[in-house]
């Protein structure tokens, strides 16, 4: 083991991942990935389908060894031992019930390794299926209840055993819509309850962020931004996050000048954007960006209005005007030939109204609604 | 032309052709039912010829020609010198190498399925060639074999014989039913506390009990029916097939279709009880989603 790598003071995180690698063969699913969890946080891996997050996740429950790399469970090193003695327990994307025994013995399961008394078993199964809402279906096998009902088995049958942690792999993946809506409120409710971690994988940003404290978004095996919902969508640090979590307008810019409150971006068909000092990592350090705005926070103006004062304004033509009931969205054509996309409320009634497709606009938004990424998908280093 | 007409004659073609249409349904579903119970009886009359014989009060050595009813074969079946120590044989043969053959072959089937090791495909390919090969090319082998490295044949050689076909047909069967098995089952159960030895007992084996048992039922029958592999490799050994064998040159008393009898009869039973077992299951894990929480399952 590496004599460098130090346990964290058994009062910090819950969870540890430090400088772990995971290579199958010659690929390479994790990527030097080092990451701590709070404890009592609900913690979501978030990310496209083969990013790493299900192989971090199952590096923590124990599935997978690290090629290279240290894993800590509540300050002890747990990296070389089997799942069965990591004070921890996972919720599979395919439930994983045993499907030869009845909900009552599926949820016992793990109590009954544990030796725990006949009629502790008893009290701590009809608890954890009571908040799960499952009482009255001890009797059932796994094959007779709906994908909902073993969704809530498989939660019961972890969170029986009051684990340090709680793994969700994808646990609502093979739910309907609205289920799978009502079993989020669900999730965090209980999670809320019985106070323990959940590390909670996805690649729906929507369920992560409706869910989540903490949001880490993963790309190609590492973590490219990690911190709250607000934060990763109002701040990006990547074209990979903003672009990731809602939509986002991007336009390449060169760093023309700055002071203590506002840089100047020159945009490469001329224009000037402001965006607040503070938003320039210092880690870009000359690295090519790109500024941006969510299509939220623009206004469109006919192009014969004045700008208003202080604001970044684009030029363009107005391609597709959508009404979509609460808003409406238009498809605009900058003069630089990016494609930005804009929503209005649809404050004054009457759908796609004066602006139409072809209409010459304006885009303008508050310089402090300024997004500043780095230029290109990843983020070295993070 | 009006709508009426358009209709009524619509309807008239419809129904000369429905007539024609019914009508050879009715031939076709006749003939079908002929041709299967011209199959059926072409299956079942040798076996019923042998029920048939074991009631039959034959004069002289041969069994051949019906003469009259008796039940006194049925009497004193295992009275003929050397069948019924040749009718032990083969179930005790039958027993000992389906239990080595099961033991052995779910353990080479989790290891073909659950794990990467070097030389896997090669054991996929060898544990899948004695069902490829020729059973006198197999049984002479493994008498010269047996020759070779100076080991007498006899009961202990049948066993091995055996044991060695019956593996085969172990693996490949417990194979398919751990290859349709998700592998997050038993991680599961590795997750919730169970070590795993554990997780074998208590979740792998009641998983693939069903492939467990069909394997060994198929062995036990393989066994009990082998000749040319036995004829090899008996030595002094005789089991039913040999004395069926040898006894049919100088006629094979009625006791043989008594015997043969019984082992259908007990074939026939086992398939009975496990159709009913199979119905009972299938009504008591009929899905019931919709019936309120608490409400009792029917069957």
């Amino acid at each position: 083991m590496d004599s460098d790598v130090t346990a964290p003071p058994a009062d910090g995180p819950d969870i540890r991942l430090d400088r772990v690698v995971k290579r199958f063969g010659e690929t390479v699913a994790v990527d030097g990935l080092t990451v701590d969890i709070e404890r009592g946080a609900f913690y979501a891996l978030l990310g496209p389908s083969g990013c790493g997050k299900t192989t971090t996740l199952r590096m923590i429950g124990g599935f997978e060894d690290p090629t290279e790399g240290t894993v800590f469970l509540g300050g002890r090193n747990v990296t070389d031992l089997p799942p069965y003695k990591r004070d921890v327990n996972t919720v599979f994307q395919s439930y994983a019930l045993f499907p030869h025994l009845d909900v009552q013995h599926n949820v016992a399961f793990g109590l009954e390794r544990r030796k725990v008394g006949k009629n502790d078993v008893k009290k701590r199964v009809a608890e954890v299926l009571e908040m799960t809402q499952l009482t009255g279906y001890e009797k059932r096998k796994p094959a007779q209840m709906s994908g909902g009902q073993q969704q809530r088995v498989a939660l019961a049958r972890a969170l029986v055993n009051r684990p340090k942690a709680l793994l969700l792999d994808e646990p609502l993946g093979a739910l309907d819509l609205r289920l799978r809506k009502q079993l989020q409120i669900e999730l965090k409710r209980i999670q809320k309850e019985v106070g323990i971690t959940f590390v909670h994988v996805t690649h729906d940003q929507e369920e992560a962020m409706t869910m989540a404290d903490r949001i880490a978004v993963m790309n190609e095996g590492h973590i490219e931004q990690a911190g709250s919902a607000t934060e990763l969508y109002e701040t990006p640090a990547t074209e990979f996050v903003a672009s990731f979590l809602g939509d986002c307008n991007l336009i390449d810019g060169d760093l023309r000048s700055r002071d203590g409150v506002v840089a100047d971006f020159r945009t490469h068909d001329g224009a000037h954007l402001r965006v607040p000092s503070e938003r320039i990592d210092p880690a870009l350090n000359g690295s090519p960006v790109r500024v941006g705005v969510r299509p939220e926070k623009l206004t469109l103006l006919p192009a014969d209005v004045p700008a208003p004062d202080g604001a970044n304004v684009l030029r363009g033509r107005i391609e597709i005007a959508s009404f979509l009931g609460t808003a409406i969205q238009y498809v605009v054509h900058t003069a630089g030939g990016e494609e930005f996309t804009a929503i209005e409320q649809n404050r004054l009634g009457g759908g796609v109204h004066s602006l139409g497709p072809g209409r010459d606009v304006l885009l303008a938004w508050d310089p402090a609604h300024s997004i500043l990424v780095a230029k290109g998908g990843t983020h070295a280093g993070a | 032309m009006s709508t009426a007409t358009v209709e009524s004659q619509v309807r008239g073609g419809r129904r000369r052709f429905a007539v024609g249409a019914r009508t050879w349904d009715s031939i076709r579903s006749k003939a079908l039912g002929l041709w299967a119970a011209l199959a059926l009886l072409y299956l079942f009359i040798p076996i019923f010829i042998v029920i048939l014989f074991s009631f039959n009060d034959n004069k002289g050595r041969f069994n051949l020609t019906w003469e009259s009813f008796t039940f006194k074969h049925w009497e004193h079946p295992f009275s003929v010198s050397g069948l019924s120590s040749a009718f032990a044989n083969t179930l005790e043969i039958a027993a000992i190498s389906t239990a080595i053959a099961v033991a052995l072959g779910t353990f080479m089937a989790l290891a073909l399925v659950r794990y990467g090791f070097r030389g896997r495909s090669a054991t996929n390919l060898f544990v899948f060639l004695p069902l490829a090969t020729p059973e006198v090319v197999l049984g002479a082998a493994l008498l010269a074999l047996f020759l070779t490295i100076n080991v007498a044949t006899g009961y202990l050689t049948i066993v091995i014989a055996h044991v060695m076909f019956n593996v085969s047909y172990v693996v490949v069967t417990i194979r398919a039913r751990l290859e349709g098995m998700d592998t997050h089952i038993e991680e599961a159960a590795m997750d919730l506390g169970a070590n795993e030895w554990t997780t074998f007992r208590k979740v792998t084996l009641p998983m693939i009990a069903p492939g467990v048992a069909a394997a060994a039922l198929l062995a036990f029958a393989l066994s009990i029916d082998d000749f040319v592999i036995t004829n090899f490799n008996a030595g002094e050994t005789i089991t039913f097939p040999l004395f069926i064998y040898g006894a049919a040159r100088q006629g094979i008393p009625a006791e043989v279709n008594v015997l043969a009898t019984m082992i259908l009869l007990v074939a026939v039973i086992g398939m009975i009880v496990n159709l009913i077992l199979q119905r009972r299951k299938a009504s008591s894990e009929r899905p019931v989603v919709l019936a309120p929480a608490g409400a009792p399952i029917n069957g």
